[in-house]
């Protein structure tokens, strides 16, 4: 087990390693930050002094070099348009998203799961075909067309929810959902059909021979299979949720 | 064999059984887990308890299903195709313990299979069923010996057997039915050699062939195989 | 023309955990196997789950490669082998496997898929093919048009024969026969069998059986191979093995395999445990932890492959 972590994280550091270097080609390949910087009427010797305090007259290999023990240290550099510090950026907007990944995978969680399982159980019945629609609308549906229209009945019309901006719970819940909606609806049919899947199979048949309430059955027996994919699946998902929910949160104005 | 559940332990497998329809808990419930899993020859059966069915073979998965159903003292085992996935010696071993359990409880058998050879070595009585009908009963004695159903006939002649060498196969023509679309009348007319007309009008009553042998055909007879 | 295998060997490594280099060790599948088929005969090769059986069968379709020993057809080692020695190989021998369900492309008509193992460059026109597509399925007892369906339209048995014609569609002298009827129906199983031993005396080919059903193996057989954990433990003519099995797995295993007739109570041999893990066999003899008439000696000293009588080969030291 140890060996694995260990080829689990080093394969992480790997990874890492390739993104920023692609980084870094991708944008010393996108044009000379020196003129972004620099106002028209710089003059060359100008040039000469910046491109040097950057540090962009060594060669690449050294740039590459400074650049990846930077980051190692976790001094990410300077924004080129605001001169502030990297970090600081990250640091203001990281925590909303992460507060509203959480929430959201929370909410997805919640409503995906156990509709998925009911589904699965009253296959074919009322409530399954209202779980698929309403599956089907929560991956069809652009979410920033749903924030909005959200905003607009609960924030607006009703006045229920705020329309925007962050601060306590009820600021979660509209943006949670819209982000939420997406993914419980995956989540929904993951799970239905994994518990499908599950209990058509023999142990099931033989839990149920042993006398064994229907319910033990589902929860004890087929719960603990069907959840397996379920569970990859949602890891998958917060992980891109804390990537990045750029245009919830746009919509609902949580970007300071 | 799939019949264990493979996210959980074996130990819980088996004692959610005993302690639902024994109502024992504790030390007792352990006890009788122990048991149950001996009594199936389980070898080391306290560390097993904490294995999953992935880190047994066919043949223990098999025992320990078997140690589950027996556990507690049932009346009747229905034993369906038990050995069909498992290597013939490791079949040799489950019959046999099969055998032991039975002498030892008293417990009634129905063993479902499409092995003959399984049937005759450790069946008291045979029913053979044909499109969702049995066919023919009788002692084990009677049908291999006197069979009188035709399809009963045909099988004992089509099958190779591992004690002789066959100089012939005798096929049974034609397919098994579509059981979506049964002729009125017996269903296995379309391959009978011995059809006649009223066959496929109706179906063919009981005909009593000697003490406990019928036979479900208009034209049966105690012939010899 | 003989195909044979000459202390054929397969060891599949077994990689650890993590590190993708790393060998942790070897499964022994095939340990030295020898056994050979000539023209017009059927070899069975009977064996349990493990031992081997099946990855044998592989290596004589050259679908795996020796970790050591030969193979030989017609004289010929098929590491020397030409391109055109091979394509040679390739069209005298044929393979029919296990199930007619996956064996069968789902998406091919039958057709298709009978003609399949002809070589790109045949110099055969449509209308050639099509007739030989035509006149192996006559062969195999299904009608000519049946090369326009699809698989799925046939059941099992036909299917298998759909897989028999393919197979016969080169010209083959051996065909290679992976379980052949275990996949079926019990009363479909004599078709197929009654149908291969036809086709063997009017074509006049070779078979190399594999087979777990001991009475399916003696329908066909003339010689018979018995195999456990990698190695051939006992050889000889099908019916004098039957008959009288000289080593104690042939008997406990046709022990086990049960007659269709209710016998009186037979003594039967009933083995312990079970065979032996092939990462790591036992030394001596693979057999000797199960083995009713285990001596001191077979535990140390791997027995020896011998001709015990004539025609008969075991490797026990009961002899």
């Amino acid at each position: 087990m140890t060996r694995y972590l260990v080829g689990r994280v080093l394969q992480t550091l790997l990874s890492m390693l390739v993104v920023i270097s692609i980084v870094f080609v991708l944008t010393r390949l996108s044009g000379d930050p020196v003129n972004l910087l620099l106002d028209v009427n710089a003059t060359e010797r100008d040039q000469e002094v910046l491109t040097r305090y950057l540090g962009l007259d060594q060669p690449l290999p050294v740039q590459y070099g400074i650049y990846v023990r930077n980051i190692a240290l976790g001094d990410f550099g300077k924004s080129v348009l605001t001169r502030r510090p990297v970090t600081e950026h990250i640091w203001e907007r990281l925590p909303a998203t992460v507060e509203l990944g959480f929430v959201a995978m929370f909410m997805s969680v919640l409503i995906g799961i156990p509709l998925g399982m009911y589904s699965a159980v009253r296959r074919g019945g009322v409530a399954d075909r209202a779980a698929r629609i309403f599956a089907v609308l929560g991956q069809s549906m652009p979410t920033f067309w749903l924030g909005l229209m959200l905003i607009l009945f609960f924030g607006v019309v009703l006045g229920v929810l705020p329309a925007g901006g962050r601060g306590s719970l009820a600021h979660l819940v509209l943006p949670a959902f819209t982000l939420g909606y997406f993914t419980s609806a995956a989540i929904l049919r993951l799970t239905r059909s994994s518990m499908l899947e599950v209990l058509g199979s023999d142990y099931i048949k033989f839990a149920r021979l042993k006398g064994l309430h229907e319910q033990v059955v589902l929860w004890k027996h087929g719960l603990k299979n069907a959840l397996l994919p379920v569970v990859t699946f949602a890891v998958l998902l917060f992980v891109q949720f804390l990537g990045g929910a750029v245009v919830t949160e746009t919509v609902c104005c949580r970007t300071p | 064999m799939t019949s264990l559940n493979p996210a959980l332990i074996i130990g819980t497998q088996v004692s959610e059984v005993v302690r639902l329809h024994q109502g024992l808990r504790g030390t007792r419930l352990r006890d009788r887990v122990l048991e149950a899993l001996s009594r199936l020859r389980i070898p080391a059966a306290a560390t097993r308890l904490r294995h999953y069915q992935h880190q047994l073979s066919g043949g223990m998965r098999q025992r320990v299903t078997s140690a589950i159903a027996m556990s507690c003292a049932p009346r009747l085992l229905i034993a369906d195709e038990p050995t069909t996935s498992l290597d013939v010696t490791i079949q040799a071993q489950y019959l046999e313990l099969l055998k032991e359990v039975q002498a030892a409880t008293g417990v009634a058998v129905i063993l479902v299979t499409h092995d003959f050879g399984i049937v005759a070595a450790n069946a008291d009585r045979v029913a053979v069923m044909y499109a969702g009908r049995i066919v023919e009963m009788g002692s084990t004695l009677q049908v291999f010996n006197s069979p009188g159903h035709p399809y009963t006939q045909a099988l004992l002649r089509c099958l190779p057997d591992v004690e002789l060498k066959r100089q012939e196969l005798v096929e049974i023509g034609g397919q098994p039915p579509d059981l979506a679309r049964l002729p009125p009348g017996c269903p296995f007319a379309p391959r009978c050699p011995r059809r006649q007309p009223v066959c496929d009008e109706a179906y063919p009553p009981a005909v009593p062939l000697g003490s406990g042998h019928v036979a479900h055909c208009w034209v049966a007879s105690a012939a010899a195989a | 023309m003989i195909l044979e295998g000459i202390g054929l060997t397969k060891h599949f490594p077994v990689t650890g955990g993590f590190t993708a280099g790393g060998v942790r060790g070897w499964i022994r599948a095939v340990d030295g196997v020898s056994v050979q088929v000539a023209e017009g005969e059927t070899l069975g090769i009977v064996g349990e789950s493990g031992s081997g059986k099946t990855t044998l069968a592989r290596l004589f379709l050259l679908l795996e490669r020796a970790t050591a020993g030969a193979l030989r057809f017609d004289g010929k080692d098929v590491r020397a082998f030409t391109r055109d020695d091979l394509a040679r190989y390739r069209r005298s021998v044929q393979a029919v496997f296990q199930d007619p369900y996956s064996s069968l492309s789902p998406r091919m008509r039958v057709g298709h898929i009978v003609a399949e193992p002809l070589p790109a460059r045949n110099g055969l026109g449509r209308a050639e093919v099509r007739e030989r597509v035509g006149a192996v399925l006559d062969l195999v007892g299904l009608r000519r048009d049946s090369a326009a369906l699809y698989p799925h339209e046939f059941s099992g048995g036909q299917r298998q024969r759909i897989a028999i014609a393919r197979a016969l569609m080169t010209y083959p002298k051996f065909i290679v026969l992976d379980e052949p009827v275990s996949a079926l129906d019990v009363s479909i199983r004599a078709q197929i069998l009654n149908l291969l031993k036809r086709l063997q005396e009017r074509l006049g080919l070779a078979y190399l059986m594999i087979s777990h059903d001991l009475a399916a193996a003696r329908y066909l057989s003339t010689r018979l191979a018995v195999m456990y954990a990698g190695k051939v433990v006992e050889a000889g003519e099908c019916e004098a093995v039957y008959t009288e099995p000289l080593h104690p797995y042939t008997q406990a295993l046709l022990s086990a395999a049960l007659p269709l007739h209710p016998s009186a109570r037979r003594q039967r041999i009933v083995l312990a445990g079970e065979m032996s893990n092939p990462l790591n066999p036992p030394a001596g003899c693979r057999f000797h932890p199960r083995c009713p008439r285990a001596m001191a000696e077979c535990r140390s000293r791997e027995p020896e492959w011998k001709e015990v009588r004539p025609g008969r080969f075991t490797a026990c030291h009961l002899y």
